[in-house]
Order: structure tokens, then C-alpha cells, then sequence
């Protein structure tokens, strides 16, 4: 169905960035894959943590942090991108997230004396899985797809590209996770047919209904909500446990963020552990109390099912807008870790009356189809083409803050529309255009997206000015907006004041200060590696200076080895690591006659060996 | 489109340039683009089979190792392809863009287009509507006979714009456009009153 070159030096990786966990893949051969960590693990977890010197912990062992200092890590930030701190209020009843002044616009997180907006705390993670590829592949990756739910707006979109870039990748593209599920497992599947993907990650719920049509994956619907999640099962089954933990111990715990978090950790272990079994205990100690309960599946569900079933309106509405019944529907696909759980299971088997599959790792299944659009990138994977839609109408605000919609939701993207403007007043020299996002009658009910002032037009009587913008939605879901003056056909100049997010000015700076550190990191690293192989070279030293070879070297030989092992001992505490490298070097050089001889001793007694 | 290839300054007369096979700047007429002429009865499976055809053409995807140039006008060229199978697979769409084509004013009516029988549809429907809002839900009773009222003059709007399509096919005469115009406007009431009796159930 496709082919693929081998080893393109111009690979480019496929990045799902999610809230729980985060993960990357690429192509190999002709397959997606999976790659691992140093540690062997394939998902990093979305946790950072900053200690009060050196790097930045990222991942598995950010999550003892956690417990360690709550107030310097944080977790599921991708339910703070692009949005103000008005949007998170119901996120900060149920997180621990410490935010500064001035997060109007962009939420600026407090961690240990630093604050961090959550582009750069993503671009941490990014930059981990990024080193994770490059030691992997043995090679620099600069070019990625990043996945972002599919029911994200441009202001969320805009932040998860700032996070790439800031983390120094080149994002191709930007590509929906349940579209990007159905990639992977589009790989060799039916020809033609229609297929849900019912995505219900760490955060968010995405569903989306595609046409397939020989290789071309038309995505006729998609719908969601960006505030529902695994977390919101983990927060309702915490929220019971502190108040059982309060009941019973007679005492709150609920104010420190230590015994939150092991808590959090012990309802979560016992919900997973639901999936599979019919009964689960809640472990917690704290201050040598011991606290104990049994939750029967059950239990479980009833507590559950009311977010369970806030995921059913969506499908049906996304039913209803790609025009298909549930009988139409050819194949289900579950995606996000929270589709392991039974009730889900079965909640989506009885709305689509079809047996979902489940073939791939749900974790991982959004990764390897990033991976497939990755390749469709690079041009290794052939004949296969997404073509997605927007999740969100687009309008411009007119009198009375009523919103005009100018490109609908669920159309094909790329899509643009055109609108003309005129002034409103004699000489009057800009206008001032706001752009929104949703599907409510009045701007003040949508998504506010950015104010595009039309500077520079020719002053004359109101009314007579004709300025034509055009609207474009581009493949990664993104506005972009350029005008031209209707009667001299000349660009018109357009000054974009986003609503939410970073400015361009912002994210470069960002740039600037993370490449700083990225020097900063990487001299660290190549410190850290001279120092380990100066420490093996001088222990072989010494041991080789035991051996029955040592004795057969002139008096000079012996010399020039002491002389080299005592510089490389002197040059060692230094900190430019290319001085401790000569001095390896040079103890390398000298050492070679004497590991000659030891090698021709071991051979020698061994021939003897064989012949005794 | 232009006469010569941005990338290599000979003439061209197709999408892609003849020689270096340079993406050009895309037409922006939506039947032009789908290389079909001004029509308003359209085979709808032809047209899928264009986009699908185009799509596999020009969608940026394909054109992320080529130069920034013909990265934005593939851009440009998807987003036209989008939009213009988005309007010429309805008929209603599609009829109100050969409008447009055609030098028509197709601004929002009022409602002065509306024919005398349905003032009087859209008197009792405003009766149970304000009858259903004050808590009397036998009110309720007489919406859904009137929805299906709404859908067979619906219905029989549009077949009677088919007619109209395939005259003005037949002759290009401007008069059949003016006929188009109308039944646009009506329709475009109807489906407004439908809307209303949906909304009018949904939200109780």
C-alpha cells in the first residue's frame, strides 16, 4: 500500500504530547514505532519538575517529585494551553497549579522561584522525548507532527506550536488525535468505509467520524469537549477518598499537597486496577496512619457514569453533523487510556452497536499515527492523504456583538472565506476587526480569538473604503488572515492582537533563552560523559599497572603512563570537558603498547589452556 | 491563472507547469477550478470524484519539501478546492454562488418575498410558539403537524428549482435565474420556520 525509503537523514517524528503521558514515534520500514526512553519506558509522563539548581526533571522521575515538592512540579499543564486564568477556574478547585499575576492572557505557573507560561513547561516534555529519539536514532531531530485533540481552537493550537518551536523543532504539522488514531490503524484496512474514533484521554474527549476512500481519510464530523478526562474520574474518586480519609481519621488532609498527591496516586493505581479485576483497595498511609477501602467495580461505575455519559451528547451531535446513522458506521476505534474501562466499553458498543477495536495499545495508538503523518510529510508513506476538518466555527463579531459566521465548523480545511469592510466614518483610517471562535449567537458567548486592526487606509468619506480580507484556516487548524485594499488591489497591513496566548516577540525570546540553556545543558552533558570515560580509563590504569605485562615495559614506557594517568587526574576537576578529552587521549596513547602485551598474555595463557 | 511559470518563466495553461512541474497560482472560480463550466445541475458523484482527484494533487502535505513558495499556493489551491466542493455539492449553495456569478444582489431578504399562504403558516405557528412559551402544552400538538407542513413545501421548492437548474441549462435565459432567485428566498424562510418549531421542542 506504500513504500518507503530507508533511513531518510530527513526523518521527522510523530509527537503525541498529552496530558497524562506523552510519547514519540517514527517510521521503521513500514511500520510506525514506538520509541522508548533510556529507561526502556515508551511513555514519558506530562510531569516537570524544577529542582532549585540543574536541569529540569522531566517524566518518570518528576513523579516523585510530586509527592517530594508539590509546590515545584506540575502535572496535566496541557489543560492550561491557550487559555487565560477566567478559563481555568474550575481546574484550580481541582489542581494543584500556583498562578502569578498577569495570567490574563497566558497563565503564568509558579514553580520554586521560577514562572513558567505552559508552552514552556510543554516544551520541556518536548524536549525530553526529542533527546529520548535522537539517542535512540543516533541522530539530531529537528522536524515533528504534534497531535492535539480535535476539538482544540486556534488559541490552544497556536500554544502547542510555540511549544514545539521553543523546544527547538520544526512542527510540520499539527494533526488531530483521533484522526491521526485512524491513520495507524487505517495502515492495511478496508478500502472504503466509515469509522468512529472515540477518544477519551487524560484531559480531553474528542470524537470524530471519517469516510475512508481508498487511502484517503475524510473526516466528515468531529465534535468534543476539552474539559473531560481520565483527570476528572481520578479528581471525583480523590475528592470521596479525602472525605472518607476525613471521616474516618477525623482530621483534613486535603492541605497538603504531600498526602493529595499520594492520595491521587492510590485511587488512580486502584481505577486501573478496576479495568480488569472486580474489586480494587485504596492503599494510603500518611504519618504512620493507615487508611484502607474497598471499592467493588460497582461502586466504581455508579460513581462514574454521569462523566461517562457527558461523552454520549458529543457522539450523537457528530453523528447527526457527518449525516450518518449508527448502522452506517463500518468500524470503532477507542483511543486514550480512560477506554480501558468497562462501562466505557460497553457505553460505546450500545450508541454504535459495533464491537469497538482494540487491537492497538490505546496509549499509544495517537504516537503511531502522528508517525504515519510524519511519513506522509517526508514523503516515505505514499498514497495516503487526511484531509481534516475545523472543529469550531469561525465568525467576526458585527453591530450588537451579534457574530457573523464566515467558515463553519466540520468544513474541510484548508478553508477560507472572504469579507469585504468599509469605514464607518469620514476619514477614518483603520478598522478593527474581531475574529471568534464557536457557535453561539453573540461574540461574548464565543471564543474570543484576536482583534485584527486593517491599518493605513486612505482617508475619505465613510463608506467609500473597500478592504478585502481573506480568512484561511491552514491544514494544521491555524487562522491566518491577510487584507488588500479593493480599489489599488494593494496590501493592506494587518497588526493581530491574539486574545489568548504568547506574541511572536514572546515565543522568540523564549527561543533565545532556551537555546541558551540547551549550550548550557549540552556542555553539562559532554562534562558529565568525559568525567565517566576519564574514570574508567584511570581504573583500567591502575589495575593493567598490577599486571604481569606492566613489568615487561622500559623504564620510559612506565613513565610516560604515570606521567599521562597523574594529568588526566589534575585535569580532571576541570570544567571545560575538550581539556579532561586531550588528557584521555593521551593516556589512550600511551596505554596502547601495555594493553598490546596484556592482550598477547591473555591469548598466550589461554592457547595454554586449551592444551593442558 | 498566470501566462508564465513562476519557477521557470515559460508559458503555462495548466495547473502545473509543463516543464518544471511547479504548482501554479490556483484559479478562483470554483467552476473553473474544478474545470467544469457555470452550471447549475451538477452530477454531484463527478464532482466527488474531481475533489478526491484534486485533493490527492494538492493538498499541502504534499508539498512540505518544496519551496516556500509552492508550499502557499498549494495552501491557497486546497483551500480553494475546499471551498469550492463545499459550495457546489448542495444545490442550494451552489445556485446561490452562480447567483453571485451572475451579478445578482443575493444580500439577506426581508421578508417581502414571502408569498401571502405562508403569512398566515407563520401566524399560527407564532400563536403555538407564544402558547407553548406561556406554559400551555397542548400547544405543543399542533408543531409537529406544522413542521411536516414546512418540509413538503420544502420539498416541493426544491423540486421546483430542479426545474428551473435544468431550463436555465437549456437556454442561459436570465428570467429562469430570476425564478431561481425567488424559490432561494423562499426556501431559505421555510428552513428558518423549521428551525424555529425544532428549537421550540428542544428547548422544553
Amino acid at each position: 500500500m506504500f513504500q518507503i525509503e530507508f533511513d531518510s537523514p530527513d526523518s521527522v517524528v510523530g509527537i503525541d504530547l498529552g496530558t497524562t503521558n506523552s510519547l514519540i514515534a517514527c517510521m521503521k520500514l513500514t511500520k510506525p514505532e514506538v520509541i522508548p526512553g533510556e529507561d526502556g519506558n515508551r511513555m514519558v509522563p506530562s510531569i516537570v519538575s524544577l529542582p532549585p539548581e540543574g536541569a529540569p526533571i522531566v517524566g518518570n522521575a518528576a513523579r516523585a517529585e510530586l509527592i517530594d515538592h508539590p509546590a515545584r512540579t506540575v502535572y496535566s499543564v496541557k489543560r492550561l494551553m491557550g487559555r487565560g486564568v477566567a478559563d481555568v477556574q474550575e481546574e484550580l478547585k481541582l489542581f494543584p497549579f500556583h498562578i502569578a499575576e498577569g495570567s490574563e492572557s497566558v497563565i503564568r505557573l509558579v514553580l520554586g522561584e521560577k514562572t513558567l507560561t505552559p508552552p514552556e513547561v510543554s516544551a520541556l516534555i518536548l524536549r525530553q522525548l526529542k533527546a529520548n529519539a535522537e539517542a535512540a536514532l543516533g541522530m539530531p531531530v529537528t522536524k515533528a507532527v504534534i497531535t492535539v485533540p480535535a476539538y482544540f481552537n486556534d488559541a490552544q493550537r497556536q500554544a502547542t506550536r510555540d511549544a514545539g518551536r521553543i523546544a527547538g523543532l520544526d512542527v510540520l504539522r499539527l494533526v488531530n488525535e483521533p484522526t491521526a488514531a485512524a491513520l495507524a490503524y487505517g495502515l492495511d484496512k478496508r478500502k472504503q468505509g466509515v469509522i468512529a474514533v472515540y477518544d477519551l484521554g487524560g484531559g480531553t474527549f474528542d470524537i470524530s467520524i471519517l469516510r475512508l476512500h481508498d487511502g484517503i481519510f475524510e473526516v466528515l464530523a468531529t465534535n468534543g469537549d476539552t474539559h473531560l478526562g481520565g483527570d476528572d474520574i481520578d479528581n471525583r474518586l480523590l475528592k470521596i477518598a479525602l472525605e472518607d480519609v476525613a471521616s474516618e481519621w477525623g482530621e483534613d488532609v486535603s492541605h497538603y499537597g504531600e498526602a493529595v498527591q499520594t492520595l491521587r496516586a492510590a485511587v488512580i493505581r486502584a481505577k486501573e486496577a478496576l479495568s480488569f479485576a472486580l474489586s480494587a483497595t485504596v492503599d494510603f498511609t500518611w504519618h504512620g496512619k493507615a487508611y484502607r477501602r474497598e471499592i467493588t467495580r460497582e461502586l466504581f461505575e455508579g460513581l462514574i457514569r454521569d462523566i461517562v455519559d457527558r461523552t454520549l451528547g458529543p457522539c450523537r451531535d457528530c453523528m447527526k453533523d457527518a449525516d450518518v446513522t449508527p448502522e452506517q458506521i463500518d468500524e470503532v476505534v477507542l483511543v486514550g487510556g480512560s477506554t480501558r474501562i468497562p462501562m466505557v466499553r460497553s457505553a460505546v458498543e450500545v450508541l454504535f452497536r459495533a464491537r469497538p477495536h482494540t487491537e492497538l495499545n490505546p496509549d499509544e495508538v495517537v504516537a503511531l499515527g502522528a508517525a504515519v503523518q510524519a511519513g506522509i510529510l517526508a514523503g516515505t508513506v505514499e498514497n495516503q492523504l487526511l484531509l481534516d476538518v475545523t472543529p469550531l466555527s469561525l465568525g467576526i463579531e458585527i453591530y450588537g456583538g451579534v457574530v457573523s459566521k464566515i467558515i463553519h465548523r466540520n468544513s474541510t480545511i484548508p478553508a477560507s472565506a472572504g469579507e469585504t469592510f468599509t469605514t464607518g466614518i469620514d476619514g477614518q483610517t483603520n478598522v478593527l476587526i474581531h475574529v471568534v471562535q464557536g457557535e453561539r449567537e453573540l461574540a461574548k458567548d464565543c471564543r474570543s480569538l484576536a482583534r485584527f486592526d486593517l491599518k493605513g487606509i486612505a482617508p475619505m468619506p465613510a463608506g467609500m473604503a473597500r478592504i478585502e480580507v481573506r480568512f484561511l484556516i491552514d491544514a494544521n487548524g491555524i487562522l491566518h488572515v491577510t487584507a488588500r485594499d479593493g480599489r489599488t488591489g494593494l496590501e493592506q497591513s494587518v497588526e493581530v492582537k491574539p486574545t489568548y496566548g504568547l506574541t511572536d516577540e514572546q515565543v522568540e525570546a523564549m527561543i533565545e533563552a532556551s537555546i541558551d540553556h540547551a549550550e548550557e545543558d549540552y556542555q553539562a552533558a559532554q562534562l558529565a560523559g568525559a568525567r565517566i570515560d576519564a574514570d574508567a580509563i584511570m581504573t583500567a590504569t591502575a589495575k593493567a599497572q598490577k599486571n604481569s605485562a606492566w613489568l615487561s615495559l622500559t623504564d620510559e614506557e612506565r613513565q610516560a603512563v604515570t606521567d599521562a594517568a597523574n594529568r588526566l587526574q589534575l585535569a580532571y576537576h576541570h570544567e571545560d570537558h575538550q581539556i579532561i578529552r586531550a588528557q584521555i587521549d593521551r593516556l589512550n596513547e600511551v596505554t596502547h603498547s601495555l594493553a598490546e602485551r596484556m592482550m598477547n598474555t591473555a591469548v598466550n595463557s589461554a592457547l595454554k589452556g586449551t592444551h593442558v | 491563472m498566470s501566462q508564465t511559470c513562476w519557477n521557470c518563466g515559460i508559458a503555462v495553461s495548466a495547473r502545473f507547469c509543463e516543464q518544471c512541474k511547479a504548482l501554479q497560482p490556483p484559479a478562483h472560480d470554483f467552476f473553473e477550478f474544478f474545470g467544469l463550466s457555470r452550471q447549475l445541475a451538477l452530477d454531484v458523484k463527478d464532482l466527488e470524484k474531481r475533489f478526491y482527484g484534486l485533493s490527492r494533487q494538492l493538498h499541502p502535505d504534499l508539498f512540505s519539501r518544496k519551496p516556500a513558495r509552492e508550499q502557499e499556493y498549494a495552501l491557497e489551491a486546497s483551500a480553494v478546492l475546499n471551498d469550492a466542493y463545499r459550495t457546489l455539492k448542495d444545490p442550494v449553495s451552489r445556485a446561490l454562488y452562480v447567483l453571485k456569478q451572475e451579478g445578482f444582489d443575493i444580500a439577506e431578504q426581508g421578508t417581502k418575498d414571502v408569498p401571502p399562504e405562508l403569512l398566515e403558516e407563520v401566524f399560527e405557528l407564532n400563536m403555538a410558539l407564544e402558547e407553548l412559551r406561556e406554559g400551555d402544552a397542548d400547544a405543543r400538538a399542533q408543531l409537529q403537524p406544522a413542521r411536516l407542513r414546512f418540509e413538503r413545501m420544502r420539498d416541493e421548492i426544491d423540486a421546483a428549482m430542479q426545474l428551473s437548474f435544468a431550463a436555465w441549462h437549456a437556454g442561459n435565459e436570465r428570467a429562469k435565474l430570476d425564478d431561481v432567485r425567488g424559490q432561494l428566498n423562499r426556501r431559505k424562510y421555510i428552513t428558518n420556520l423549521i428551525a424555529r418549531t425544532d428549537e421550540a421542542h428542544v428547548s422544553d
